[in-house]
């Protein structure tokens, strides 16, 4: 029995299939990466996973329980977090704030709160803009409090939306090493990603999928050499 | 401490104001002032701290009016346990109401309540043999003099404020504003956005229901129109929230004291100051002007609500920063560097 | 059955008044996303309109509709113009300020009414208002009739008017998608003002149609704000298609309230309707028809 696995996941919307029988595992401490073309289905499976789409077909398996069905916030409370590809950054609140808001889910006086709230802020190196309101931050650090505010709930496994889109290379750079600080630190992450430097460095394992199927699934090495993998990335720039 | 210097220099001036202020006129809008801001703190905590605006506050306000007068008038009881459990029994219809209007969103949200409030107004009018229907409900007043009333309602009035400073500064609070910043990044930190909106209602109802249930000890006679009216309470609450300030502790505060001020000064032409005008200068242009700005004033309250709307939508004490860089740069003229 | 027959000829007849309405209200949601509680109140407007049209110059009702349709098409303008698209630009914590503005505007209006006209109950009588004619045994109001076929007539104009006429389309652009619309080249706002003229010529039609079988007073917009946004609901947000369901629907409902169950639940019948269709069927008419 895996960390946490799923089981033949369908949706539909209307008329169009986006997730089309996807299985996949994933073991404690691994990178697991998701790539796939804009529009293939990788946002909507973490949709799913997360509770805000119900599942059409398929089960969701985590710590060998089913979550597969359960609301949103009870996924958390379990211990999934997620961040989202179109950042939602509680605006008029400031940083701390924000990530104080998440850390009270696992602590229940205000001084608690705002301890974790401020260790994780430091983890992410977000110390120097944790008084800032949100909705002044650019965009790489929107993308950082995105994970602030997940860390601060104590996952055991994180959900990452396309950290890396829309950041210059240092900063993908600097992405790239919070990961892999957050997967030292013992939480589980399944990427998501359409950067291929990003994701191609970092993961154990690569699912790839296309039009909600699964192509094939493996190292990144077996994944990128993967003749249908190339097909559909035909045109796109493997080396970012 | 230092940021609480003013309001509690406020709570000592309030304290000794009925023996200052001995007119029971001025008492008596004293006592409205307070009502007010534990209505407009309960609106408030819903809508301001929690995003979910409410078009029907007066629906708790009528529950809990009607709870006090139907113990006394059916029960014999005295009325002053409606402000026991008033606030009890509106929490009571806070969960239905939030049942329904919860599932919706915004504006539909929105409508959902006035809707509700509406038909509670309706169910009040028509179920006669509970609530005697237009005829109204009139309850023997305990006192003679204003004054113990006047300080139940301070007692009320600052026990909703505390209520507020205390919410916003606690969990409940910094989950209320998350559900309202953005209701799908609230659920996916783990909030329980259901719960929590129903809690803000309940505590929204609460307050709003003690203020009723002390409106029908002081007024002595409530009936439908009055007490589950959409214009003069549940309208007046979102007036009061917006020009005090939405989502600050304080605006309630300012607001009540602003709108009852407006409203009164509309409705007694200036407290009788246009009246003495008229008399003094004998003028008929002077009357006219009297007689219609005393009959102005829901059009005066119209305005209002497109001016602070357009101009000062996060209220006076929301946009107080503004309001008064704006009073600076007109008085200082000047030039730029 | 007579009875069952007649009421629902008069709730289909006031139903197809009520759908003008709706349309009017469903066009103004789809564009700008408001719900426009001042919009009884713009019909109670036109409706004074007419009164002093045919009371003062003594013109006929029904071509007072070329008097208080455009005259309600510059007031809904000036409205959006200068009160609601400002709204657009201003940063404030709650998002509903749009539909407090309608609130405030509805008051403004109400008291204005007030304040020219008094509270006095006004009604006007032509040669229709008490004309019915027969037809197999059942009785058909004039006046209700003649409104039905007018209604029908601006609906098909209307209709005409979206989806031939450039503007039209343009309209219909801007409902879809704003900012698409905008980036192909849609002056956006104008047509938000256009939009809001419409809406507000439609109900002034509403209002001088139904004057001659009504009675009007300053208060007379509430209900029917009410009644439009419960028509709109059922009928689904935004689509004036469905506006038209909804409304003869509420007609309907309205009828065969008031003849079954008794002349006071009429208002209620629209409340409950309206939290009816909230809680099971959000999406109103129109998604009763999509798959």
């Amino acid at each position: 029995m895996a960390f946490f696995e799923t089981h033949d996941m369908v949706k539909h919307f209307g008329g169009l299939t986006a997730v089309n029988h996807v299985s996949f595992q994933v073991e404690q401490g691994q990178i697991y990466g998701l790539i796939g073309p804009n529009g293939s289905g990788k946002t909507t499976i973490f949709n799913l996973i997360n509770g805000y789409f119900p599942l059409n077909g398929g089960e969701i398996r985590f710590e060998g329980s089913r979550i597969s069905g359960l609301k949103t916030h009870q996924i958390c409370r379990k211990g999934i977090a997620r961040t989202f590809q179109v950042v939602k950054p509680l605006k008029r609140m400031t940083v701390l704030d924000n990530v104080i808001a998440s850390a009270f889910l696992r602590c229940s006086t205000k001084a608690e709160a705002r301890a974790l709230a401020e260790n994780t802020i430091e983890f992410c190196g977000m110390t120097g803009e944790a008084d800032k309101l949100a909705k002044s931050l650019p965009i790489a650090w929107r993308k950082r409090l995105e994970i602030a505010r997940a860390l601060a709930t104590k996952p055991s496994l994180l959900l990452l939306d396309e950290t890396a889109a829309g950041l210059n290379p240092s900063e993908s750079e600097q992405a790239i090493q919070l990961i892999k600080r957050i997967r030292d630190s013992g939480i589980t992450i399944i990427i998501v990603e359409h950067i291929m430097k990003v994701i191609m460095t970092i993961s154990d394992r690569i699912l790839a999928i296309n039009h909600g199927t699964v192509l094939t699934e493996g190292t990144p090495e077996e994944v990128a050499s993967h003749p249908e993998v190339i097909a559909a990335y035909l045109g796109e720039d493997y080396r970012a | 401490m230092r940021s609480h210097l003013g309001p509690i220099t406020f709570l000592i001036l309030l304290i000794i104001y009925p023996w200052v202020v001995s007119d029971s006129y001025y008492q008596h809008l004293m006592i409205l002032v307070l009502m007010w801001v534990a209505i407009g703190s309960g609106w408030n905590l819903i809508a301001g701290f929690t995003g979910q605006v409410s078009f029907g506050d007066a629906a708790f306000f009528g529950t809990g009016a009607y709870a006090s007068a139907l113990l006394a008038h059916k029960l014999g009881v005295s009325a002053w346990w409606g402000l026991a459990i008033g606030g009890f029994v509106a929490v009571i219809i806070a969960y239905p109401f939030g049942w329904i209007c919860f599932r919706l969103r915004g504006a539909y949200f929105a409508l959902a309540t006035l809707a509700l409030n509406e038909v509670m107004r309706h169910i009040a009018t028509i179920w006669e043999s509970l609530t005697e229907g237009m005829v109204g409900i009139l309850v023997m007043q305990t006192f003679v003099s204003k004054v113990p009333y006047y300080y139940i309602a301070l007692v009320i009035a600052v026990m909703s404020l505390v209520t507020v400073e205390l919410v916003i500064n606690s969990r409940w609070g910094y989950y209320f504003v998350s559900i309202r910043e953005d209701q799908d990044t609230a659920e996916s930190i783990g909030i329980d956005t259901h719960y929590y909106k129903m809690t803000s209602l309940s505590l929204a109802a609460f307050l709003t229901g003690l203020a009723g249930s002390l409106y029908t000890n002081y007024m002595g006679f409530i009936d439908p129109s009055i007490v589950f009216s959409l214009h003069d309470i549940s309208i007046m609450a979102i007036l009061v929230g917006i020009v005090g300030g939405v989502g600050t502790v304080y605006g309630p505060a300012v607001g009540a004291f602003i709108m009852v001020a407006v409203s009164e000064i509309f409705r007694t032409g200036g407290f009788g100051f246009l009246e003495n005008l008229t008399r003094a200068t004998s003028s008929p242009l002077v009357a006219t002007i009297t007689k219609y700005v005393k009959e102005a004033h829901v059009f005066s309250f119209g305005i209002l609500v497109i001016l602070v709307i357009l101009f000062m939508p996060n209220g006076v004490v929301g946009d107080w920063k503004v309001l008064v860089q704006k009073f600076r740069s007109r008085r200082s003229r000047a030039p730029e560097g | 059955m007579e009875v069952f027959l007649q009421t629902l000829v008069a709730g289909l007849l006031k139903g197809g008044l009520y759908a003008l309405i709706g349309i009017g209200m469903a066009l103004i949601m789809g564009v700008m996303g408001i719900i426009n509680l001042a919009h009884g109140q713009l019909m109670m407007v036109a409706m004074y309109v007419t009164y002093c049209l045919f009371h003062y110059l003594g013109v006929d009702p029904y071509l007072a509709l070329f008097g208080s349709m455009p005259t309600l098409f510059l007031i809904g303008m000036a409205i959006q113009r200068f009160l609601l698209n400002p709204l657009m630009r201003v940063e404030s914590i709650l998002p509903e300020n749009q539909v407090l503005m309608t609130v405030g505007i509805a008051m403004v209006l109400t008291e204005l009414a007030r304040f020219i006209f008094t509270s006095n109950y006004l009604s006007i009588k032509t040669s229709f208002s008490t004309k019915a004619f027969y037809l197999g045994g059942l009785s058909f109001s004039a006046a209700l009739c003649v409104a039905f076929l007018f209604s029908a007539a601006l609906t098909v104009l209307l209709f005409w008017f979206l989806i031939k006429t450039d503007v039209g389309r343009s309209i219909r652009a801007v409902a879809q998608d704003s900012e698409a619309a905008q980036l192909m080249g849609i002056d956006a706002e104008r047509i938000k003002v256009i939009t809001m003229g419409i809406g507000s010529a439609l109900v002034a039609a509403a209002g001088t149609l139904l004057l001659p079988i009504y009675y009007l007073f300053p208060d007379i917009g509430g209900p029917f704000t009410r009644k439009a946004f419960v028509i709109t609901i059922l009928g689904g947000l935004g689509s004036a298609v469905g506006a038209i369901f909804g409304g003869i629907t509420l007609g309907l409902a309205e009828a065969f309230g008031a003849t079954y169950i008794g002349m006071d639940y009429e208002d209620m019948i629209g409340l409950i309707i309206f939290i009816l269709v909230l809680l099971f069927l959000p999406g109103g008419f129109k998604r009763l028809t999509k798959v």
